[in-house]
Formats: structure tokens, sequence, C-alpha cells
């Protein structure tokens, strides 16, 4: 028999806390606090819960900007794990988005993979069923080996983990570009239902309830997962790879089916799952919230391996565990509850009154922190940091279209456009990601959003994740904006009202003043957005640090959206349906604004000039309009307009999905611009609708009471040819051949 | 074996931990095709009474160690094995299938895709024997449209059983492309002669890898997978103008 070696415990002084990422000042404000030297297992505690990660302190008042209320509302942002929104016949959503972008920089498999387990904890510890996942990914250039390691490892760990967990994976956004190189970001997002009245709370309360932990038993990963999310990507991360959890699908399916059955049994308080900070985060969180205090015991907490110190044991970041309150004298009822899913549930501590988190392990007292100072909203740092607006914003303003040489063969700049991996079909990804599990997927891969239904109602949820980075980088406010923007046009695309936002803010070092200015201006113009569209943020996630000593990412805020079917009947999707359909323009025929394009970077090889200027109430009028004319029984697809601008997104249409093929002869909204911008410049507020010739009339009139531009362009043909506006001729064949086999050949073995 | 005309069949479906295609296969048998359909306890020995017992897809235990290897050691297994060699109707599909051949009710094994990846999307099948419990209401030579979504369904068996399988119609679907032709390129995972689906000799367990639970719902668009319940369910039915079924049935093939 080994002797379990102990992690020795060094003496703490700020040298140590310096070391822990605290600062002087901070490290000055425990010992106040505490009003002595913290110990080993506190300066842990403190580090982990005043980390980036776990604090927000860098972003919370800028996040508190934000609109967060709204009638459809049923917990305020941040006040519970996720969102939860009312969407009518007595359901409600809980939806949230996450990075895990630092651990699947260095393990993209379990990193990944993780990230989904914990977002999924996210929305089951509120009581409600995961319905569906999302992801939204971002790597570096495809001619990289390294991309192509990064990108197959977290495809597969976000399969492995959703399949086996069991909820399907229906939408997302997969994109390339130099600056994720080092740090390519992976957010996750995950949607829940529940029914009204049945969702849990992390709350601590009542004195004298037992506290248990439960699910898997508690080891040495993921000790400072929170603190290592909370700096920049180095050569040293490779050696901070421990800090990555490992996740078990498994077990986590497990911990989901009798932590709704022990939600149900009415024997809970409150739950919370461990996620970053573990015990840490759940113990002091839940007693904050509850104006009270647990005292705990780590004897008690099942250990996966001998020997783990205090510190180690309330740092662990072990996955698929929950710390839960329980009823006095119904202990019995939930451990059995638990045993029957062969899971842990061990009696660790107790709520107490007074508000403090007191910690014993081995026969002595290991920490004793009040709860309330150590947690965001209550005494955690707030900094409000310089901004600067980025030096490089004058030269890309400066940046003249007219002197981008226009292409001469547009069919292959079409084609090229179509197969480029950012525009290229994604099935490669999606088909690794069981997407049709819970037979609850309305659209599969055909629409701008997934579409779940909500079973046993004639309702679903459309859902999307979406951001263009490079608009945020070229015009932060306004690429705020369209980020918000074009998720609510994705998601009316498919037949629902947008009603609520999630979001997942992936930036640089905060820090940097130019980089705050970046996040300040992009969370304004989300802001700005959020309230003209009524879509108000119900939480979601900030990741800073995402850089490399070679570059800093663009600054990416992605949005996840939520919008509510009122009738099946509205379901609507991108393929053209029938031919001699006419194809309209809805929104206005475009500048041929190319700055920030796919084009531009692409086919000129410049990221450069602003990102496409944005009427927040003229993209409003032309959301309306196409929701009134798909509720009216009249649009037979329907296709935002996005990278790759018009003839894109009109291409899209003939050959998307495996059923049908059609051919198109459509004329260019404004026959005035310069061909290549017009057909490819990417001007915002625009949606590619098909109705049949009968509907056009009513479909116009829609469009003048709402004031907003119309244009038939042409029609649905089945001479499978693409025709627009006498410049792009292409056969359907070869355009679906370029879009499909895009981002499969750089994939191929 | 069972005679009956006007009453619901029975679906038992099998819950082993780690399994996520319960409900679906649940809902298929119960709310969509309007039969009797209950969960299966993996601890119980109980089967309430099934007609038909339905192991469903997932991960059962995590499909650690090897898919379906430790499901088939499950208290209810005994009972279902136990069912199937009275003749009861045992169907398995996708990890179902996996777990009836790690328990020896059918024979082969399932290995990991060739592509050594996971697939999920919908695949034609070409319905090889129309005239079983499972296929009765198929035509032989059908092309079916039904998903599979699996990392490990690349069928693989010995040449002497692939043989016997072959003479013996216990080759139900193969995949095809929209025409019906066994392609290379039509086979999602690499199975050996395209195979998708078979049966035991006697004609009452069943393994395949797409999954009609998911084929059922006309809001889901495509419904080939109530052909295969429909079947199953008509095969309870006395035969009057189905003679060969009896065979099957007497497991005289």
């Amino acid at each position: 028999m080994t002797v379990p070696v102990k992690t020795p415990e060094p003496d703490v002084d700020f040298d140590l806390a310096l070391k822990h990422g605290l600062t002087r000042e901070e490290y000055d404000r425990v010992v106040s606090i505490l009003g002595r030297t913290p110990t080993y297992t506190e300066l842990g505690i403190f580090s982990v819960m005043w980390s980036e990660h776990c604090s927000y302190k860098n972003s919370i008042a800028v996040l508190k900007t934000l609109p967060r209320e709204g009638s459809r509302l049923l917990v305020g942002a941040g006040e519970e794990n996720a969102g939860l929104v009312d969407v009518g016949g007595g359901f409600a959503v809980a939806f949230k988005i996450e990075s895990h972008n630092h651990p699947s920089a260095v393990e993209p498999y379990q990193g990944a993979a993780t990230g989904v387990g914990g977002i999924m904890r996210d929305i089951f510890t509120m009581g409600a069923r995961p319905i569906a996942a999302l992801n939204s990914l971002r790597f570096g250039s495809l001619d990289n080996e390294r991309t192509k390691f990064l990108l197959r490892g977290v495809v597969k760990g976000i399969g492995d983990y959703g399949n086996s967990f069991g909820v399907p994976t229906v939408a997302g956004e997969v994109c390339f570009e130099p600056c994720y190189q080092e740090n390519p970001l992976v957010n996750a997002m995950a949607v829940g239902i529940v029914k009204h009245g049945r969702w849990a709370s992390a709350i601590a309360k009542g004195a004298g309830n037992p506290v248990m932990i439960v699910g898997s038993s508690t080891g040495r990963d993921g000790i400072h997962g929170a603190t290592f999310a909370s700096e920049e990507i180095s050569e040293e991360s490779e050696a901070k790879r421990p800090s990555v959890q490992v996740g078990d699908p498994f077990t986590e399916k497990l911990l989901l089916e009798a932590t709704l059955e022990a939600i149900r049994s009415g024997f809970l308080v409150g739950i919370q799952d461990m996620g970053a900070a573990g015990l840490t985060c759940s113990s002091t969180e839940m007693s904050a919230k509850g104006k009270s205090g647990m005292r705990i015991n780590l004897d008690r907490v099942p250990a996966r391996e001998t020997g783990m110190s205090a510190y180690e044991l309330m740092l662990s970041e072990s996955q698929e565990r929950m710390l839960v309150v329980v009823k006095k004298g119904h202990e019995e009822e939930v451990r059995e509850i638990f045993a029957k899913w062969d899971l842990h549930a061990e009696i660790i501590g107790v709520v107490t009154d007074e508000p403090r988190v007191v910690v014993e392990y081995e026969g002595s007292v290991v920490a004793d922190v009040p709860a309330e100072p150590l947690v965001l909203g209550g005494g955690a740092p707030v900094y409000i940091r310089e901004a600067i607006r980025p030096e490089y914003l004058n030269e890309v303003e400066a940046f003249d279209p007219a002197g981008v040489p226009e292409a001469g063969d547009l069919n292959s700049v079409l084609l090229r456009l179509l197969g480029t991996p950012n525009i290229a079909s994604k099935r490669w990804v999606y088909e690794q990601y069981d997407h049709m599990v819970r037979t609850n997927n309305l659209v599969l891969a055909e629409g701008d959003a997934g579409v779940i239904l909500i079973k046993g109602t004639n309702k679903a949820l459309a859902m999307k994740t979406d951001c263009n980075g490079r608009y945020v980088y070229l015009s932060p406010h306004t690429g705020g904006m369209s980020a918000v923007a074009e998720a609510a046009r994705n998601v009316v695309c498919t037949g629902a009202l947008p009603i609520a936002v999630t979001n997942c803010l992936n930036f640089g070092n905060p820090y940097d003043p130019e980089i705050y200015w970046q996040f300040r201006e992009a969370v304004r113009g989300m802001g700005d957005a959020c309230r003209a569209l009524d879509t108000p943020v119900t939480g979601g996630n900030v990741s800073f640090y995402n850089g490399s000593p070679t570059a800093t990412v663009y600054p990416t805020p992605v949005i996840g959206m939520l919008g509510l079917v009122e009738d099946l009947a509205h379901v609507t999707t991108v393929p053209f349906r029938h031919e001699g359909d006419a194809v309209v323009l809805l929104g206005p025929p475009g500048s041929g604004h190319i700055g920030g394009s796919e084009y531009l970077a692409t086919i000129h090889e410049i990221v450069s000039g602003t990102a496409p200027p944005i009427d927040i109430n003229r993209e409003k009028a032309v959301q309306g309009a196409c929701l009134d004319a798909i509720r009216d029984g009249i649009v037979q697809s329907a296709h935002d307009v996005s990278d790759g601008g018009l003839a894109v997104a009109v291409a899209e249409c003939c050959f998307v999905g495996p059923d049908s093929s059609f051919g198109v002869t459509a004329d260019l909204p404004d026959e005035s611009l310069r061909p290549d911008r017009a057909l490819f410049g990417e001007d915002q507020s625009r949606i590619i609708v098909s109705v049949a010739p009968s509907g056009v009339e009513q479909l116009r009139k829609i469009c003048e009471t709402r004031d907003v531009s119309f244009k038939v362009l042409g029609k649905v043909t089945r001479d499978d040819r693409i025709r627009i506006g006498g410049r792009i001729d292409v056969g359907v064949e070869e355009a679906k051949q370029a879009y499909y086999s895009g981002l499969e050949e750089y994939l191929s073995e | 074996m069972k005679e009956m005309t006007d009453r619901n069949i029975r679906f038992g479906v099998v819950v082993f931990p780690g399994s996520n295609c319960d409900h679906d296969a649940h809902h298929a048998a119960g709310a969509l095709l309007g039969q009797s359909a209950e969960f299966l306890w993996h601890k119980d020995h109980d089967l309430k009474n099934s007609d038909v017992i339905i192991l469903p897809g997932g991960f059962s235990f995590g499909d650690y160690l090897r898919s379906g290897a430790i499901a088939r050691f499950s208290p209810i297994m005994k009972e279902v094995i136990r069912f199937a060699q009275d003749g009861g109707v045992v169907i398995g599909i996708c990890n179902g299938f996996q777990v009836l051949v790690e328990a020896g009710l059918l024979p082969g094994a399932l290995i990991r895709n060739s592509s050594l990846r996971f697939v999920c999307r919908f695949v034609h099948l070409r319905v090889e024997n129309g005239a079983t419990r499972l296929t009765n209401r198929c035509k032989q030579g059908e092309v079916l449209t039904i998903p599979v979504a699996h990392g490990e369904g690349n069928y693989r068996t010995d040449p002497e059983t692939h043989r016997r399988l072959e003479e013996n119609g216990q080759i139900l679907f193969r995949y095809c492309d929209k025409q019906g032709r066994t392609t290379p390129e039509a086979n999602p995972n690499g199975s050996l002669d395209n195979i998708a689906g078979i049966m035991n000799e006697e004609g009452n367990v069943f393994g395949m890898m797409p999954h009609p639970e998911r084929a059922c719902d006309p809001l889901l668009r495509y419904t080939d997978g109530r052909k295969i319940f429909e079947s199953i369910i008509n095969s309870f039915v006395r035969p009057a103008t189905e003679p060969e079924l009896v065979s099957i049935h007497n497991g005289g093939r």
C-alpha cells in the first residue's frame, strides 16, 4: 500500500497572492475583510472568486448598461445560472451561452466537451430539461495544420459529449480568421424547457437544512481553471493543461435525470452546479443569495484520489457535480433518487444563519470567510478601466473601396466565395453532431436558425448564435449592433419573433485601453440593438484575455438569440420551393458596401473599411414585414443576406438541403452600382424571400405599411442555372458542389 | 403465438443508464402510432406484459469498454433473453442493436465507422426482405429514408455467417442511394455488404442501426419509420392475407 502524498501548504504572503493573480490592492482588501492573513485555502477561495472569470470585475459595470428587463423575463440577468423566459402555454425556457476558449486552446477535445457539459448543467440545475445545443466556433486559417487539429478535436469533443448526453446540436457558426490562430473561440449554448413553477433556484437558506454534494467524486482536475481562463495564452499555457477538466457525458446524463427527479420531488431548497471554482463558487454564491451561510466538512466529500488538501478540494473543477440544499428530514429520499442513478449524494454540511462559509477539514477550520464580499454583485471588486479609441480605426476608416479593382470573372468569384470555409456548408461539422435526437428538430440544416418543436404544443423555439468579428473589429459599435440584428434576422427568417438574448463576449486583455474601448463600444452597440428590437439580455458570459503574444482576437461578442414560433405553420426554411415563385428582396437595395466583407477578405485579401452601417429602426421594420408576410402564409422561403452578399444568399436558396434544387433568374436591385459591389456587398437589413406570383401584391402592401423597401428581383426556375443581373450565370450543380465541398476539401484525410 | 386483433400492442422500452432515444421510441410507439408504451428500468426484472421489447438508441453505460458490452449484464437483459428465446419480438435500434449483438441474440459485431467519425444524417435503405415482422408493410426492394446517428455502426461478420444471413433472408436492409443502388458512397459507416439491419434465424429478434423512431412524426416531414412500427403492429394481427408470416412466426424459414 502506498502512502498518499499530501500536497504541502505554503505560508501565505503578498508574493503568493500575486502568484494567484491578486493585485496588491485586492490582497489588502482580503486581509482587511478577514482582519488577519488568509489561510492558504482562503487565499485560493478569494483568488478564484475574484478572478475575472467568476467576478466579472472588469466587465460588470459595462454589462449593466445592457437592457435587462422585459415582460417575458422570469428571472433577472445574473440572478440564476441561466436566463429564464416565458414562452406561453405554461412553459418557460432557460438558455445561456458560455465560453471554453482557453481550455480548448491547449486541449481541444476535453476543452470543448466540458464546455458543453458546463452549459448543460447551468440549464438543468434550474430544473429545465435541455432540448437543444448550439455553439459558436472560431479558428485560425485552415491552411495551418494546427487549425485542423484544433477543429477536429473541438468538433469531436462537442459531438462526443452532446451525442452521448442526448441533446441535439441544432445550430451554430464556424469561422476562420488568422487572428484566432493561437486562441480559438469555443462558445457553447444550451436551451432547456421547464413548466411554470417547476424551476429551481441556486439558493441556500433555512438554518439546519443539510448541504449535499451530488454526482461525481472530486479529484485534482481543473484546479484553477477559472484563473487560467483569466490570462492570455502563452508559451506557458501548454503547461496548464492539467487545469483543463475531463468530461464524462455518461455521468452527466445520469446527473441530469437524477437532478430533475430530485427537483420534481419537492425536497430541494436550492441547487447549483459546480463549474468554475467548484465547491468554492457554489457554496459562497448560494449562501450569499440566501443571505445565509454554510458549515462544510471536507472530510465527507467523496474524493477520487487520496491525500487531497482542503485547498484542492475547494478549488477542484471536477465535472458533473452539484451542490444541493435539502429540506431537513428528507435527506434519505434525496439520497435514494441519486442512488437509483448510481450517483453519490453525501451530506457535507449544513446551512447556518450567520452569512459565512466555514470549512473544516481533518479536525480544524481551514477557511472561515464571509460569503457576500466574495461574490459578483456583492463585495467582489468592480473596475472601470481606461478606454482609448484604437489607433488602427483611423486607418481602416480611411479605406476607399473605389480603389479595389473590379474582379473580371464574377462567376468564378461567386464559386470561390461559396467554397470559402467561412461561407461553405458546415456539413462536415454538423454531421458529427447528433442533431435529430429527441425528435424535435423541425428544419435540420435548412433554416437560418435552429427550430425546435415544443412537444405537446403548436409552438416552436427558434435559436441562433451569431457574430461577425470582422465587423466588430472595424467598427465596434456598429458591429455590436449587427451581431444582434443578424441573429434576430435569422430567427425571423424561420418564422419566429425574437424574444431574448444571451451573449458571450470574447475580447482581449481588458487592461489594454484600446481593447477596453472595443469592449465598451461593442456592448453599447449591442445594447442599442437589443433595446430597439425588444430583445432583453438574460445573461451570458465574458471571456477576456483572448490573445497570444502575436495576436489579439477580433472583438467577438457572440449573440445567442431566442425566438418564438407561435404556430408551426409559420416555420420557414431557406430553399426555394416552387418553380415560378417570385424572388423578392425585402429591405434596402444596398449601396454595395464591401468594407469588412467576405468578398474583400477572400478575393482581394483585404480586411479594411468600416462595417456595413445599420439603421436599427429600419432593421426592425424589415424583420416585422418579413414576419407579417410569413404569418400571412405567403412566404415560401426566407433567407437573410449576410456573408458574401446578395449573390451568395440567392445562390444558397437554390440548392441548400437534400431534397430540391432550383435555378433562378434575377436582376440586381440597383443597376447603377458597380456589379461586384452590388453582388457581394454586405449591406444590412436585407432578406430574400420567395412568394407565389399571386402573393406579390399582398407582400407589397405589407412592405408599404411598414415603410420597407421591396423589389421583385426575378423568379425561381427549373433550368438549373443561377443568373443574376447579367453578370452571374453559373450551373446550380457547380455552385452546390463548391458550397458542399469547400470545407470538406481541407479536412479529407 | 399470440393472436390479437382489436387491442393495442404493448411496447416495452428498456431504459439503461445512458439510453437517450428511449423517450423517442416511447413517443413513436405510443403517441404517434397509438399503441401502449411502457418504460422498463434496466435494474428491474418485470417486462410488464410487453408484446414487443425495444432496446433503444443512446450510449448505455457511456458505451465505455465497448458499445453495448456492459448493458447486456443489466438485470432486465436476463428477462429479455428469455423472452426472445420464447419467441417474443425484440428490436434493437442503434445502441440497442449493439446490445443484442453483445448479448449473442444476433450474430456479428458493430465496430467503429470506417470514417472514424460519428455520423448523423438521413440515409436510404433498401428493403431486402419484405416478409418479416419488421418489414411486412414494405415492399421488397422499396427504398426507405430514415436517419442514422452513430459512431460504431460498421457491421462485420465472418463469411460463413454472412452467407447464412443472405441465404436465410435475415438481411433486412441495405444502405443504398435514392435509386436503390447499394454503392460504397451510400454506405455511411463501411458496413460489410452495406448491411444496415438484420434478424435472427427465427425471425423474432431484429437489429438495425438506422432510427425508425426518428421518422414517424409528420411534423418532421420524414415518415418512413412508421412502416417499421406498422409492420410490427400488423404482425400481431391474425394473418389472413399474408400467409408467409405464419412460417416466420413458427420459425420455419
